[in-house]
């Protein structure tokens, strides 16, 4: 086989997600009253790169053949701190978002420290912590309220030479900064390895332990950039179980819509943010097409009950009908 | 600590503590430890009715955590609670409002939802091959937006029925509420289920290994799918109580079941990687549970804390005693 026949396998799903993206949202701007506008682009942006972040959080994750159920209440816990954090002068809002990023981060390495050092499972490991990071983020808000750096805000959340959202850019850089760095690194190599075969990768001498904890604590890091810009665009922080919820349950769509595996060592975070750009159209093309907005949760599940079905079609190439049971 | 202490120690003990699983016993100790301290905040804690009350209480939750625990026990987990337990009160109220014939059959027909939101999770395990924890999580917001567009995002009008009430709050033997008569029936079903059937033995033996179990000719699929099954009809079933507890259904009614419901059966020493695990201990998590929930609202305890304290509780008795082996 060719190189670029490698290269096709390997990024099949990210390139599906994209394409979904593309199909979903040229319906929707060829639909939307105001057609292909910046400003359209702009909203749109906005919205998904919210999820984008989660979604990234949940990949890093998954690929260790982990989940974190934690990431909406890291999300909401970091969005609650960054409305009493990031405000100010230029120096305090500085110290406000690091600030609100080393707790994202806080808050990830102690999910991975309990399931890789205590050995717990990350399902019940993640539902618990999530708990206690929902409780911090209602202690720190019990009403909603707060106020961020507004001149900031509106830096990150505008336009860039009066057409490129400043978000997309921000999400851009993070990928640059944060995954393609972590992806390329022996840690993010023995993280893909431990979500492959956990066996295999400890007997070769992988620093498995390592990778999955860079991968759970990473996952609070970018959690918390989502917090972090959930604040940008609502000026407020609010502790919403509902939301948290929501935010965790749909990173997962995202992350299946976007090809990454849920049974570990396969998938990219960018496929999972094409993954959550789709699905934050999906529900926005109910918008366009008028329909009453009471039905978007239904809506939604079943698009979530779809994606993850596809996974099923494997189960045709199975020869072995014991391969049934992993 | 060593092997030979632990066994040196328990030899000595009495024959019954000896079989005993560890987890249980701790979860005991738990209880009688979080006795001591509510008596220490109010005289009240340690008075019979009370105590009933807290039972009583518990009960709603012991149902619900009984289907989790079968789930559970074969190494699968069931993220559809919250709304099994929100459609079950629903459809249930929601049936009542047709005429007589509805009255009669609220009961069933909210059981019969959860049951089919078991079958579409057992399909998605068992036939599909999907992660128990994705088509669960999915069916979940499946149900959740049924019931959304069903009820027009408002908590329904509909009332619970005089049966549903009864079940709930009436008292049939004196001086035993009926939803802890139901619990302990229920409880007693799964018991002679889990340990006098084949279908119990199945359980077990996919939970350790599902491809040992279908080599020795058992349909594994077919028992995890009624598996499924169940815990959904059990989920709704503990909200039809709940719904006649509080004369009516609420919109996020079950959310506030799912980490109890796993948490308890999890205390209680079941493997949470399936296989392993007795009614007992779920039976000593149901009312650890519930014992810290009601210790927590005695100390006016604010929500936040609450959840922090639970959260905490939780990982903090699972580092104890719910680790999983080295890899070594």
């Amino acid at each position: 086989m060719k190189d670029w026949r490698y290269w096709l396998a390997e990024q099949r799903g990210t390139l599906l997600a994209f394409g979904i993206f593309i199909v979903m949202f040229t319906i929707y701007t060829s639909n939307h009253p105001a057609g292909f506008t910046a400003n359209v682009v702009q909203t749109a942006s906005n919205k998904g790169v919210l999820l984008a972040f989660v979604a990234m959080a949940q990949t890093l994750v998954v690929i260790t053949a982990g989940i974190d159920l934690s990431v909406g209440m890291i999300f909401l816990l970091t969005n609650c701190l960054a409305s009493w954090l990031v405000i100010g002068t230029g120096i305090e809002t500085a110290f406000g978002v690091v600030a609100v990023l080393g707790t994202g981060l806080l808050c990830g390495a102690i999910n991975g420290a309990i399931v890789i050092y205590g050995r717990l499972q990350p399902i019940v490991t993640t539902i618990a912590t999530g708990a206690v990071y929902f409780g911090i983020a209602l202690l720190l808000r019990p009403f909603p309220g707060g106020s961020v750096n507004e001149d900031l805000a509106d830096a990150l959340t505008g336009r860039l030479f009066g057409v490129v959202p400043a978000s997309l850019v921000a999400l851009l850089a993070v990928v640059l900064v944060v995954w393609v760095p972590f992806s390329r690194s022996v840690l993010g190599r023995a993280a893909y390895a431990a979500g492959s075969s956990e066996m295999a990768a400890y007997m070769s001498g992988v620093p498995i332990r390592r990778g999955k904890f860079a991968a759970y604590a990473l996952a609070g890091l970018l959690a918390a950039i989502g917090g972090l810009f959930l604040t940008f665009f609502t000026y407020t922080g609010e502790a919403a179980y509902a939301s948290g919820n929501a935010y965790t349950l749909f990173s997962i769509a995202a992350v299946v819509l976007g090809g990454v595996s849920l049974f570990g060592g396969k998938g990219s975070a960018i496929g999972a943010i094409f993954g959550a750009l789709a699905f934050r159209t999906i529900g926005d093309l109910l918008f366009v097409f008028d329909f009453d907005p009471l039905w978007q949760p239904l809506f939604q599940g079943v698009i979530l009950l779809i994606a993850v079905s596809l996974g099923a079609f494997a189960l045709f190439r199975v020869r072995n009908r014991l391969e049934w049971f992993l | 600590m060593s092997e030979t202490t632990i066994a040196g120690i328990a030899g000595r003990m009495p024959k019954f503590i000896r079989r005993a699983d560890p987890a249980v016993l701790t979860a005991f100790a738990c209880i009688v430890l979080l006795l001591f301290i509510g008596s220490l905040y109010s005289r009240s804690f340690l008075s019979p009715e009370y105590l009933l009350q807290q039972l009583k209480v518990a009960s709603f939750l012991g149902v619900i955590a009984t289907g989790m625990m079968l789930v559970i026990l074969l190494g699968q987990i069931d993220l559809s609670v919250p709304w099994s337990v929100a459609t079950g009160a629903m459809m249930a109220c929601a049936a009542a409002a047709y005429g007589p014939l509805g009255v009669a059959l609220a009961i069933p027909f909210g059981i019969f939802c959860g049951i089919a939101i078991g079958i579409v999770n057992g399909i998605g395990v068992a036939y599909l091959r999907i992660p128990s924890m994705i088509i669960t999580l999915a069916t979940n917001a499946v149900a959740q937006g049924l019931m959304v567009v069903y009820t027009g995002g408002f908590s329904p009008q509909d009332s619970a029925t005089r049966a549903m009430r009864y079940l709930a709050t009436g008292i049939a033997i004196p001086g035993v509420p009926n939803a802890v008569v139901i619990w302990a029936l229920i409880g007693a079903a799964m018991v002679f289920v889990l340990t006098r059937t084949g279908f119990g033995r199945t359980v077990y033996g996919i939970g350790n290994r599902e491809r040992a179990a279908y080599l020795s000719g058992i349909d594994t699929r077919r028992v995890v799918l009624i598996a499924f099954a169940v815990s959904g009809g059990l989920s709704a079933f503990g909200g039809v109580l709940l719904a006649g507890y509080a004369s009516k259904a609420a919109q996020s009614m079950g959310d506030a079941y799912l980490l109890p419901s796993i948490a308890a059966v999890v205390l209680g020493g079941t493997s949470i990687l399936g296989g392993r695990g007795s009614y007992l201990g779920t039976v000593a998590g149901v009312i650890l549970i519930t014992l810290l929930q009601s210790i927590l609202s005695v100390m006016q305890m604010p929500e936040a804390g609450r959840q922090i304290i639970y959260g905490v509780v939780i990982v903090a008795m699972l580092l104890l005693y719910g680790r999983a082996p080295a890899s070594r």
